[in-house]
C-alpha cells in the first residue's frame, strides 16, 4: 500500500476499523474534537453517546464481557477522561479487555495547568495494564496496535490512550496498520505451562481423596470452559464457580455447586472446609473467597492455575502453582489425569448439598429479592444474560441465576461498583443484540446511573430492567444491622417514582408490590420489544444470608434463622 | 520473618517509567530502601537496581512479579542469593577542624576507597565508593566528629555470572510449591 497522509484523528479511526471495532461509546469535548470530526467518515464505527463518561466505559465493559471482544471508550481531557476512572478500575478489577481513548491539552500546554488539563497518564496507572502519551501522530498506528495487543492478551484489561489535541490534528503518513507487534520487550505473557508444574498439579489431583475446583474468570477468558467439563467429570471432582466464574461449568451439572465464600452457598463453604485438595482454576483467591487466610480449607493443599504470575502466592499460598493460559494448561493436565470415581466423597458432598440448601423466603404476599430472581430465572429457562448493580440484589443473583451459558452473568467482582448495572447492560445489549439481557438492579445504584436510560432508549436497545426497591442501601443496611447493632447511618435512598421515570425516558414501566403479579410483569416485560423498566417493592428486613463476616472462616458462618422455622422440605431449591 | 532484597532491572529509557515503578511499589506497600537509575549496556534501556527493605517473606514472589507486570520493564532479576558485586557512593560533609582534621584522615586511612575531596576552614567533604557495610562504618566512626550533611547515591548492582538476561527473562525467588498455604 503507498503511503497516504492522514491526520492523527483519522489514524486512530484507522486502527479501530483495522481491529475490528463496529461500537464504541463515548462522550465528546475540546480536546478530542478532532477525533470527532473525522469519525464522521467511518460510517463502520457506531458510535454511542453516553449521557456520562462512566457510562461509556461500563457499556464498553459490558460489550466486551458479554462478546469477548474488546470493548472500546472515548473521553475528552481532564473532566472526561478522569470521569472514566471507576470504569477502568471495574475493568481492571475484572479483567475485562478496554481501549480507552482519551484526548489531552496540545503539546504545548502540557504541564502548564491548561484548561482542562490532567495528567490523566498519571492518574489511570493504578487502573490499567498500561497506558500511553502518544507525542507524534506517526506513533499513533503502533501504539493503537500495541493497545488492543495488551489489552486482550495474558490476563486482559484496560489500556488507555492519551492523545493531544494538535497530535490529532497533525498530518502523518500512513502505510498502513501494523500487522504484528513488534516491540514490546517487556509484554512476554506466559501462555504455556512449564510441563513440571503440570506434573505437579497432576501428581497431587491423582493422589486426592476429597478434591475441589474452584473455576474463576481465567476459564472463560481462556474458553477453557471444555476442558474444565472434562477435569471434573474424568476425576470426579465437584466445582464451585467464583462469582465471576458463574458459566465456566453448566449450572445443572451434578458436579456443579453453589458460589463459596461470603455470600456463598453453606454448602459450597462446608465442602471446601472438608477438602483435601482445591484446585484453583483461573482466580486471584480474592479475599470475599478466603476469609480468614489461616481458617480457609484448612485441611486443603492448594493447586493453582494462573496466567497472572503475580496472582500466584499473593493471597493464598500454593503446593502446586502452574503459571500459563487456563485452556492451555488443562490441556497439557488432561492426559495426566487418572479416571476415578469418589462415591464416599460425592454422596458427602450431595448430603451437605441437601442439609444445607440454598433457600427463597417468603414475604406473606409480598414478594422477595431472591424469589423475584428465582422466577425471572425460570420464566427466562436460565438463557438471558444478566447484569447486575452491587449489594444484595447481586448476591441473591449469583445464588439463584444458575446458568450454563459461559459469560451471560456480567457482574462488577473485584472492584464492586454501584451504578454498574445500567450502562453494562446497554453494552452487553449491543453486544448480543438478539439476546434477552435482564439488568437486576438495586435502587441505590440504579440511580447513580441511570442518565443512559436516555441513551438506551435513543439506541433501541430492549434491556429489561428489575430494580428491586428496598429503598435503602440494602447492603449497608445489612451490615448495620448485623455489625453495628442497628444503628443506621445514612442508608435512606427513596428515589423518584420509576414508572413514571420510565415513561419520562420514553418506556414503559410497571410497579409490582403483591407476589401474584411478579409473573405476569416479567412476562410482560419479556413481550415489549424495547427497554422496560420494571419496579419490585421489596422488604428492607430481607437479609442476604449465608453469611461469612469479613475476615471471619466457616466457622462463624450464619445461615438464614428463618429456614429452621420451616418445615422440611417446603421453601427450598 | 522480613529481609531485605536487591533487584535488578532493565527498563524502556521513557517518560515515565520511573513514575510506573514507584506506583506499583507504593500501591503493593513495598518498602524501596535505595533505587538507582542509569544508562545499560543498551541505547535505549536503562538499569535499575532497587533495594526493597521489610520484606515479608510472604511477599518474596510478590516483589518481582509484580515489577515484571510493569509493560516498560523488560527483565526483572532478584539477584540477592546470587554471587553479584554491589556498591555505592556517598559525599559525607563532617565538621572538621584544625585540630580534628588529621583525625578525620586517619580515620579514611583504614578504609579503601575513602578520600577527602573537599576541604573549607571548618568542614571536610569525604567520598567512598564501597559496598553498603562498608560505608555505614565510615559513617558509625565520622559520626562523633558530626555529619553536617549526608549524601548517598544507593547502590548499584552486577552478577557475575557471564551470561547476558534475555529480553523478557524474569527471575525471582524460585517458584516452589509452598509447605502450608496459610500466609
Ligand atoms: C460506587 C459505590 N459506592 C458505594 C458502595 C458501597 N455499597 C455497597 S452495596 C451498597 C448499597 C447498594 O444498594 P442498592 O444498589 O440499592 O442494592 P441493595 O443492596 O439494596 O440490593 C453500597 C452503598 C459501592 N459498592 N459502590
Amino acid at each position: 500500500m503507498s503511503d497516504r497522509m492522514l491526520a492523527g484523528g483519522e489514524l486512530v479511526c484507522e486502527a479501530l476499523q483495522a481491529e475490528g471495532v463496529d461500537l464504541v461509546f463515548g462522550v465528546p469535548g475540546g480536546a478530542i474534537l478532532p477525533f470527532y470530526d473525522h469519525i464522521l467518515k467511518y460510517p463502520s464505527i457506531h458510535h454511542v453517546l453516553t449521557r456520562h463518561e462512566q457510562g461509556a466505559a461500563h457499556a464498553a465493559d459490558g460489550y466486551a464481557r458479554a462478546t469477548g471482544r474488546v470493548g472500546v471508550c472515548i473521553a475528552t481531557s481532564g473532566p472526561g477522561a478522569i470521569n472514566l476512572a471507576v470504569g477502568l478500575g471495574t475493568s481492571f478489577m475484572d479483567s475485562t479487555p478496554i481501549v480507552a481513548i482519551t484526548g489531552q491539552v496540545t503539546r504545548p500546554a502540557i504541564g502548564k495547568d491548561a484548561f482542562q488539563e490532567t495528567d490523566v497518564t498519571g492518574v489511570t496507572i493504578p487502573v490499567t495494564k498500561h497506558n500511553y502519551l502518544v507525542m507524534n501522530a506517526s506513533d499513533i498506528p503502533r501504539v493503537m496496535k500495541e493497545a488492543f495487543h495488551i489489552a486482550r492478551s495474558a490476563r486482559p484489561g484496560p489500556v488507555l490512550v492519551d492523545i493531544p489535541r494538535d497530535v490529532l490534528q497533525e498530518i502523518g503518513e500512513y502505510s498502513g496498520y501494523p500487522q504484528s507487534v513488534d516491540d514490546l520487550p517487556g509484554f512476554r505473557p506466559i501462555t504455556h505451562p512449564d510441563p513440571d508444574q503440570v506434573q505437579g498439579a497432576a501428581d497431587l489431583i491423582n493422589a486426592a481423596e476429597r478434591p475441589v475446583i474452584l473455576a474463576g474468570r481465567g476459564v472463560l477468558l481462556s474458553g477453557a470452559e471444555p476442558e474444565l467439563k472434562d477435569l471434573a467429570e474424568r476425576a470426579q471432582i465437584p466445582v464451585i464457580p467464583t462469582l465471576l466464574g458463574i458459566g465456566s461449568f453448566p449450572g445443572n451439572h451434578y458436579l456443579h455447586l453453589s458460589l463459596m465464600g461470603m455470600h456463598g452457598s453453606a454448602f459450597a463453604n462446608f465442602v471446601a472446609n472438608e477438602a483435601d485438595l482445591l484446585i484453583n482454576i483461573g482466580s486471584r483467591f480474592d479475599d470475599r473467597i478466603i476469609g480468614r487466610v489461616a481458617d480457609f480449607a484448612p485441611h486443603a493443599k492448594i493447586v493453582h492455575f494462573n496466567i497472572d504470575r503475580s496472582s500466584i502466592h499473593q493471597n493464598i499460598f500454593a503446593h502446586a502453582p502452574v503459571v500459563g493460559d487456563a485452556k492451555n494448561s488443562l490441556q497439557a493436565l488432561l492426559p495426566l489425569i487418572r479416571q476415578t470415581t469418589r462415591p464416599q466423597w460425592l454422596s458427602r458432598v450431595d448430603d451437605l448439598r441437601r442439609e444445607h440448601p440454598l433457600i427463597v423466603r417468603d414475604f406473606d404476599g409480598k414478594p422477595s429479592t431472591q424469589y423475584i430472581i428465582k422466577r425471572i430465572h425460570e420464566l427466562t429457562d436460565g438463557k438471558a444474560f444478566i447484569v447486575t448493580g452491587v449489594g444484595q440484589h447481586q448476591m441473591w443473583a449469583a445464588q439463584h441465576y444458575v446458568t450454563d451459558r459461559p459469560n451471560s452473568f456480567i457482574t462488577s467482582g473485584g472492584l464492586g461498583t454501584m451504578g454498574y448495572e445500567v450502562p453494562a447492560a446497554l453494552g452487553a445489549q449491543m453486544g448480543r443484540p438478539t439476546e434477552q439481557v435482564w439488568s437486576i438492579c438495586g435502587d441505590a445504584g440504579f440511580q447513580m446511573t441511570l442518565q443512559e436510560l436516555a441513551t438506551i432508549r435513543d439506541e433501541k436497545a430492549p434491556v429489561k430492567f428489575a430494580i428491586m426497591n428496598n429503598r435503602h442501601h440494602g447492603m449497608v443496611r445489612q451490615w448495620q444491622t448485623l455489625f453495628y447493632n442497628k444503628r443506621y447511618s445514612q442508608i435512606d435512598t427513596t428515589g423518584p417514582d420509576f414508572v413514571k421515570l420510565a415513561e419520562a425516558y420514553g418506556m414503559p414501566g410497571i410497579r409490582v408490590d403483591d407476589i401474584k403479579d411478579v409473573d405476569s410483569a416479567i412476562k410482560q416485560a419479556q413481550d415489549h420489544d424495547g427497554p422496560v423498566i420494571v419496579e419490585f417493592m421489596v422488604e428492607i428486613d430481607e437479609l442476604v444470608y449465608p453469611m461469612i463476616p469479613a475476615g471471619q472462616s466457616v466457622n462463624e458462618m450464619v445461615e438464614d434463622p428463618w429456614m429452621d422455622q420451616q418445615p422440611t422440605g417446603t421453601a427450598r431449591r | 520473618m522480613t529481609m531485605r532484597r536487591v533487584i535488578s532491572a532493565l527498563v524502556h529509557d521513557r517518560p515515565g517509567v520511573l513514575n510506573r515503578v514507584a506506583s506499583m511499589f507504593r500501591r503493593r506497600g513495598f518498602n524501596i530502601a535505595s533505587l538507582t537509575v542509569g544508562h545499560s549496556e543498551r541505547p535505549e534501556f536503562s538499569r535499575m537496581t532497587i533495594v526493597v527493605d521489610n520484606v515479608p517473606e510472604t511477599a518474596l514472589y510478590q516483589v518481582t512479579s509484580q515489577l515484571f507486570n510493569v509493560v516498560d520493564v523488560v527483565e526483572v532479576m532478584d539477584i540477592t542469593d546470587d554471587d553479584y558485586v554491589a556498591r555505592e557512593t556517598a559525599l559525607i560533609k563532617v565538621r572538621a577542624t584544625r585540630e580534628t582534621r588529621g583525625q578525620i584522615v586517619e580515620i579514611l586511612d583504614l578504609f579503601r576507597g575513602a578520600e577527602v575531596i573537599s576541604v573549607s576552614p571548618y568542614s571536610v567533604i569525604i567520598e567512598i565508593t564501597g559496598p553498603t557495610e562498608q560505608v555505614e562504618s565510615l559513617l558509625a566512626l565520622l559520626e562523633p566528629y558530626t555529619i553536617l550533611e549526608l549524601m548517598r547515591t544507593g547502590l548499584v548492582a552486577l552478577t557475575k555470572d557471564d551470561t547476558a538476561p534475555q529480553d523478557g527473562a524474569w527471575r525471582g525467588p524460585t517458584l516452589v510449591g509452598a509447605q502450608s498455604h496459610r500466609n
